[in-house]
């Protein structure tokens, strides 16, 4: 039978504000999976033609798939968000990378022709699913030195990558943070930010952490606008005494969920549906995991070199800014500025946070509103590390790409 | 607002076991809308402790209001929102707390302080809102209609103004901002015709369609939802537009319409519907002021009546002790029931079979002494459930599922062999129960239940032949059994409690009230209804007019006269019953000769219903043989009364029942005696019948009625 791959395009995305894990953030007494409903009724409300009996699939990620993240979060979710029961659904993981693998993989099916519309996300309640909850690594691992133990702890992996990288300054990370703060406050000084934010009603009965009973989230609960170098130089480094990683220069631990439309071009046509991205290409890679912040390196170019393009075709990146270490990583090898303006404009995630299995659509999100600012780029990409030393990369085409100026 | 304050601290004395409500006030910002105070009302304790109004409650949200409005005069708000804790929004004034209040004074202060509160929700500076988004009733739709806006969940199960039902009236604001909000009839439907339809709830969508609320959200992100529709509201993006309300001949009607619901369901016996009427008329004017005033009164008043305490107090009957029957062995004697059989095929015995075959989704198999008759009996429950299909009461699995449940065998050792439960509806006389048992006992297991719906018969005796006499229990059930809650689980002699606590596992299964009762005649419903029908045929075969007879007793405000039920009973059936008591106790239960007179003609009843109103049956009118004692209405209510009064006072130094509670839970549930008369006891208490027939009350001072 022959077969002709289709064009995918990204059609929306929002997602949750992003909060602080712990007894005192927004979503302590908010369950995750009511995060991810909804953001998957809030896509629905948006995209007011979309039958949603013509959803093909949900595909959610988390990483700690225990209790409110479990159950097969996908089907559960669709259940809950109140769409048909014929819709079906399945759970994601590939910890950091989990929407964004939600993403590629139903992507994967587009293109094959198995489904015409998608629904693609993740959410990570940290708080209530802090990381390593439940796990149960194989002593092989260790015995047979098959890993270093520092690949378990990111902090330490992160802290690994400067020892690789002695040019990867503290003093550079630290600048890199500022920036990504700045950046986040520019942006959501514009609006940029707040379009794709899903407002979620939360309880607290708690005292100690502020006004009780209901409230609503609205923004961002990790931002620290106005950080300042010296703010930072400050920081203990609690990964390795007389480190390089601090809170300040990392993502926190964070709740939140994200939430995508995904569609073959076609038939975005026929319903009427924006298309704000155009899929290019997208490749996953392994790398050592005690260094797996190196991830996004092979991992873009293995995406590069299936798409037939080349880095200076990319005008606009989207990085997930887990360390800072990671990201200049990453830009030291292609050779493009610490502050290059192309390099997350928004800001990262070491602003708004990264609840790991849901920043994979955040960046595609931010990404898509970029493109529609600047039609004169063509190309962008959304990049991140995974943990036990993975990368992955996915190339995105901007359909509002005018032709003027260069290819960027 | 000191003076509130003072009162209900006050207030708050008198009662100490408060659950108390915070309101607890947080700032949001609206996205686009400003700073918005959100208030949240919560108890502390899950879904299932719903949340009330007690004096202290009230004083929180007074504190919380004080708060707010401080606030929007300031200007460092733009709205003020009120919602509930998850599932529940809040359900009304807590009832312990009016069950406490001992004067006049005390009960108007209540009135008076919930309305102190919630009306300045009408005058902040900014505009209000109340988000709907769970359990609403009494006092906590109240709270909401004194807010400017509206929203409300789609998944709300139970919205309802029930003091009507209880014996009060929506003294919050309710008689007079409701039919205001969405029209006298609309309004007279919500307070006075679904309080009086057995409470009746209405769902999210209602609430909405009925004007009450301004939006309507589905639950999933109803919160969100209603924020968003504030801001909406506050930017001036959105404008609500409510139908205007008719203040015209449409309003009076209205009252009118009620007046009839309220006639045809309590007969003027119970003042809380028609005060609530009184009230919702004047309030034709809008003048909420002298509205309020008038609710205050009539709270206050019928604070202070026997109507409301009886309602009370029926109300915790059927809620409470209905749930958790007196005297019922510990449920972890039960043995598990996963088959049941029916002796019979009768119409009864299908009843009772569709009613396992729901509510307990194991096999039932109906037995009777030829095919024919079982057919008739199994097509008949297939008959019933495919008239559930078609309604949408089951799916078609369902339907499946249950017409697979039931069927039919002549050979009662193949049908019941297996059979953990097998109840028998055959012929009324004690040799063919006797005997029915003796066949069963041959073919089931030695532990098998063997239960019977006997009426009248004792039950005793029917096992007293049995080798295991211990699993035979009384199950006595009530027609219509699909309507009536009433089950009366009668121990026998010799009835042990693993059998006993089975019985009643089965019961709470079939969601029925389950009273135990001691094997006496007739029990109790039946005793106490042919004690009373007795009493009235007494008279009239002595003399007085049936009319009189029947008008004697309508300021009691029964379901319906006596000579009614007669004919719902079937005359047949009520003259045997009264026999079988009259034989048991032929002091008190007479066989009236007119009864036998009438039962022997054929007839179905007194009544014609030729010109639509029941009338005398001239055929049966030539049946009667009177006397020529003729009495006045009042002479044949005082001695009505006074029978029933006695055999009561009799029944419990029998021991027939546990308390006086378990007579009036029987009649409420199994005879659909009104709330008001606390089923009975409280009414005969307070009329002072109970002293002047047995010397004392029934109940203690304060359980039923005002506390001293």
């Amino acid at each position: 039978m022959p077969r002709t791959g289709r064009d995918v395009v990204f059609v929306d995305g929002v997602r949750t504000p992003f909060g602080k894990a712990g007894p005192k953030g927004i979503y302590h007494e908010t369950r995750a999976d009511d995060l991810v409903i909804k953001c998957i009724r809030e896509l629905l409300r948006r995209n007011p033609d979309l039958d949603p009996a013509r959803i093909d699939e949900v595909a959610v990620a988390a990483t700690t798939q225990i209790g409110d993240q479990g159950l097969t979060l996908g089907r559960t979710a669709g259940i809950l968000a109140g769409l048909p029961t014929t819709v079906p659904g399945f759970s994601v993981d590939r910890m950091c990378a989990g929407a964004m693998t939600a993403v590629t993989t139903t992507a994967g099916g587009i293109a094959f022709g198995a489904y015409d519309v998608v629904v693609a996300g993740g959410v990570e309640h940290m708080g209530r699913h802090p990381m390593g909850e439940g796990v149960d690594p194989n002593p092989r691992f260790v015995s047979e030195k098959l890993v270093d133990e520092s690949a378990m702890f990111m902090g330490m992996t992160a802290e690994n990558l400067h020892d690789r990288f002695p040019q990867l300054t503290k003093a550079r990370a630290d600048e890199f943070a500022v920036r990504s703060q700045e950046k986040a406050a520019k942006a959501y000084a514009n609006g940029r930010i707040q379009q794709d934010l899903v407002p979620i009603a939360v309880r607290r009965t708690n005292a100690e952490a502020g006004e009780t009973g209901w409230g609503l989230a609205t923004a961002d609960e990790p931002m620290r606008p106005g950080t300042t170098l010296e703010q930072l130089a400050g920081l203990k480094t609690p990964f390795r005494p007389h480190g390089r990683v601090t809170a300040g220069n990392a993502a926190g631990l964070n709740d939140g969920a994200t939430a995508s439309l995904l569609a073959a071009e076609d038939v975005a046509q026929e319903l009427g549906l924006p298309v704000k991205m155009r899929l290019v290409s997208y490749a996953f890679a392994g790398v050592e995991p005690e260094v797996m912040g190196i991830g996004p390196i092979p991992a873009t170019e293995k995406a590069l070199a299936k798409a037939g393009l080349s880095i200076s075709d990319i005008g606009l990146f989207e990085i997930n800014e887990a360390f800072a270490v990671q990201v200049l990583s990453l830009l030291d090898h292609y050779g493009i500025a610490d502050d290059d303006p192309r390099v997350n404009q928004y800001g990262g995630a070491i602003a708004y946070g990264h609840p790991l299995a849901s920043s994979g659509v955040r960046l595609m999100t931010q990404l898509a509103r970029q493109f529609e600012e600047q039609p004169h780029v063509r190309y962008g990409i959304t990049t991140m590390c995974v943990g036990f030393g993975m990368g992955g990369t996915v190339i995105w085409e901007n359909p509002h790409f005018d032709g003027n100026g260069s290819a960027k | 607002m000191s003076s509130t304050t003072d009162l209900l601290k006050g207030a708050a004395e008198r009662f100490p076991d408060e659950v108390v409500t915070q309101a607890q006030v947080r700032h949001i910002e609206l996205p686009g809308a400003g700073r918005f105070a959100l208030i949240t009302l919560d108890n502390g304790f899950d879904h299932t402790k719903p949340t009330t109004f007690g004096p202290q409650s009230l004083a929180n949200l007074d504190a919380a209001i004080d708060q707010v409005e401080k606030e929007a005069a300031e200007g460092t708000i733009t709205g003020v929102g009120i919602t509930g804790k998850p599932f529940i929004y809040a359900v009304g004034a807590d009832l312990k707390g009016v069950e406490v209040l001992r004067t006049r004074d005390e009960a108007l202060t209540i009135g008076k302080s919930g309305h102190d509160v919630f009306k300045r929700l009408q005058t902040l500076a900014v505009p209000t809102f109340a988000y709907y988004n769970g359990a609403a009733m009494g006092g906590g739709v109240e709270v909401g209609l004194h807010c400017t806006y509206r929203t409300v969940s789609a998944s709300v199960p139970a919205f309802s103004l029930p003091e009507v039902f209880l014996g009060l009236v929506p003294g919050w604001g309710g008689c007079v901002l409701l039919p205001n909000l969405i029209g006298a009839d609309r309004a007279v439907g919500v307070i006075i015709e679904n309080s009086l339809n057995q409470n009746r709830q209405l769902k999210g969508a209602q609430v909405y369609e009925l004007g009450i609320a301004d939006a309507l959200f589905e639950a999933a992100d109803f919160l969100e939802q209603s924020l968003a529709w504030t801001a909406a509201v506050l930017k001036g993006e959105l404008e609500v537009v409510r139908p205007e309300v008719d203040r015209g001949e449409g309003w009076d009607q209205a009252v009118a319409r009620g007046r009839a619901i309220a006639d045809s369901k309590v007969h003027g016996a119970a003042p809380a519907a028609y005060r609530a009427l009184d009230i919702v008329a004047a309030a034709k004017n809008g003048d909420l002021r002298h509205g309020f005033d008038a609710e205050d009164a009539a709270l206050a008043d019928l604070i202070m009546g026997g109507e409301l305490r009886s309602g009370i107090y029926a109300f915790n009957l059927v809620q409470k002790r209905g749930k958790r029957p007196v005297g019922a062995p510990d449920k972890a004697l039960a043995r598990p029931v996963s088959k049941v059989g029916v002796v019979g095929a009768g119409l009864m015995a299908s009843q009772l079979a569709l009613l396992f075959a729901r509510r307990l989704e194991v096999p039932v198999v109906l037995t009777d002494i030829d095919q024919e008759r079982i057919d008739k009996g199994v097509g008949y429950v297939h008959g019933e459930i495919d008239k559930l299909l078609a309604k949408g009461r089951v799916g078609q699995d369902k339907a499946n599922r249950l017409k697979s449940l039931v069927s039919g065998h002549l050979d009662k050792a193949t049908a019941f062999g297996d059979a953990d439960f097998v109840i028998e509806a055959v012929f009324e006389e004690l040799g063919v129960k006797q005997q029915v048992f003796a066949e069963l006992e041959a073919v089931v297991r030695p532990d098998a239940i063997l239960a019977t719906n006997t009426s009248s018969l004792s039950v005793s005796e029917m096992a007293a032949k049995l080798e295991h006499p211990e699993r035979v229990v009384g199950f006595h059930f009530f027609n219509p059994v699909a309507v009536l809650p009433l089950l009366e689980i009668v121990r026998g002699e010799r009835t042990d409690d693993p059998s006993l606590a089975t019985a009643f596992a089965v019961a709470k299964k079939l969601k029925k009230t389950a009273v135990l009762v001691k094997d006496a005649p007739a029990f109790v419903v039946n005793r106490i209804l042919t004690r009373f029908m007795g009493e009235i045929q007494n008279v009239i075969d002595e003399g007085t007019p049936v009319a009189v007879a029947e008008q004697a007793v309508e300021p009691l405000g029964l379901p319906m006269s006596p000579l009614v039920l007669l004919e719902l009973v079937g005359p047949a059936i009520g003259l045997h019953v009264s026999e079988t008591l009259h034989r048991a106790f032929p002091d008190r239960f007479t066989v009236s000769e007119n009864l036998a007179a009438v039962v022997k003609a054929g007839k179905r009843g007194f009544y014609v219903y030729d010109s639509g109103k029941p009338e005398l049956d001239p055929e049966v009118a030539a049946l009667l043989k009177q006397g020529d004692t003729v009495l006045t209405e009042a002479q044949v209510r005082d001695r009505v009364l006074d029978a029933v009064a006695q055999e009561i006072g009799l029944m419990l130094d029998e021991g027939v029942v546990a308390e006086a509670q378990d007579i009036d839970l029987c009649l409420i549930t199994g005879a659909g005696w009104p709330f008001h008369l606390g089923g009975i006891t409280p009414y005969l208490d307070r009329e002072g019948v109970s002293q002047r027939v047995n010397g004392k009350p029934f109940l203690a001072p304060g359980v039923a009625s005002v506390p001293a």
